[in-house]
């Protein structure tokens, strides 16, 4: 029973990796595509690592996953917010009136 | 099929699944316009090779690569944030080149 769900998180995990590859390939822009590859991307690896804490199934493999998937939920976010806001001013140029710069 | 089997299966497919989510981002790596675009892909290419980590470790049960993924989130976050500090610094510095 433990490998079918152990199955059924792999496939799931695997699926939601490709779906952001997919959509970091597809979207039309900057900004959209870190959507994909924030969300559906953190979610893919989180589901696989589950699987990876229910078929070891020890504290510190458990422990382990948890610090790892923490960490990724803490730090994507940010990343996304300097990737965006370094690219927004590209996004903003064709504006006819300049921007002012803070 | 018995569950084991099916475990196998399902982790042989979950290879494939993450190695194409690999190839792709690295596609868009290639491709990308814009800095903005590289540094995204890189990201995304990061939380695959974590995800690699994770499926490497059911497949042969060295509990290892977890911390290979960990110190793997680590440097990817401090990449991405490296990468984006540039990019702005960059950008503020000639407003109006293009790369």
């Amino acid at each position: 029973m433990t490998e079918i769900l152990i199955s059924i998180f792999l496939l799931l995990g695997g699926f939601f990796a490709l779906i952001a590859a997919i959509g970091v390939l597809r979207l039309p822009d900057v900004l959209m595509r870190m959507h994909a590859s924030t969300k559906a991307g953190i979610l893919g690896s989180s589901l696989i690592l589950i699987a990876c804490a229910i078929f070891l199934a020890e504290v510190e493999i458990t422990a382990r996953v948890v610090a790892i998937i923490l960490f990724l939920m803490l730090t994507s976010p940010i990343g996304a917010h300097m990737i965006g806001r370094a690219s927004v001013r590209e996004l903003k140029k064709p504006d006819p009136a300049p921007q002012k710069d803070s | 099929m018995t569950p084991a089997e099916f475990l196998d299966l399902s982790i042989y497919a979950t290879f494939v699944m993450v190695m194409l989510s690999l190839a792709i981002a690295f596609i868009r790596l290639a491709k990308g316009p814009t800095l903005g675009d590289r540094v995204v892909a890189l990201d995304m290419m990061t939380v695959s090779i974590i995800a690699v980590c994770g499926v490497v470790a059911v497949a042969t049960g060295v509990y290892a690569m977890l911390d290979v993924a960990l110190v793997l989130a680590l440097v990817g976050f401090l990449a991405t944030v490296a990468l984006a500090r540039y990019a702005e610094r960059r950008d503020a510095r000639k407003k109006e080149d293009r790369w």
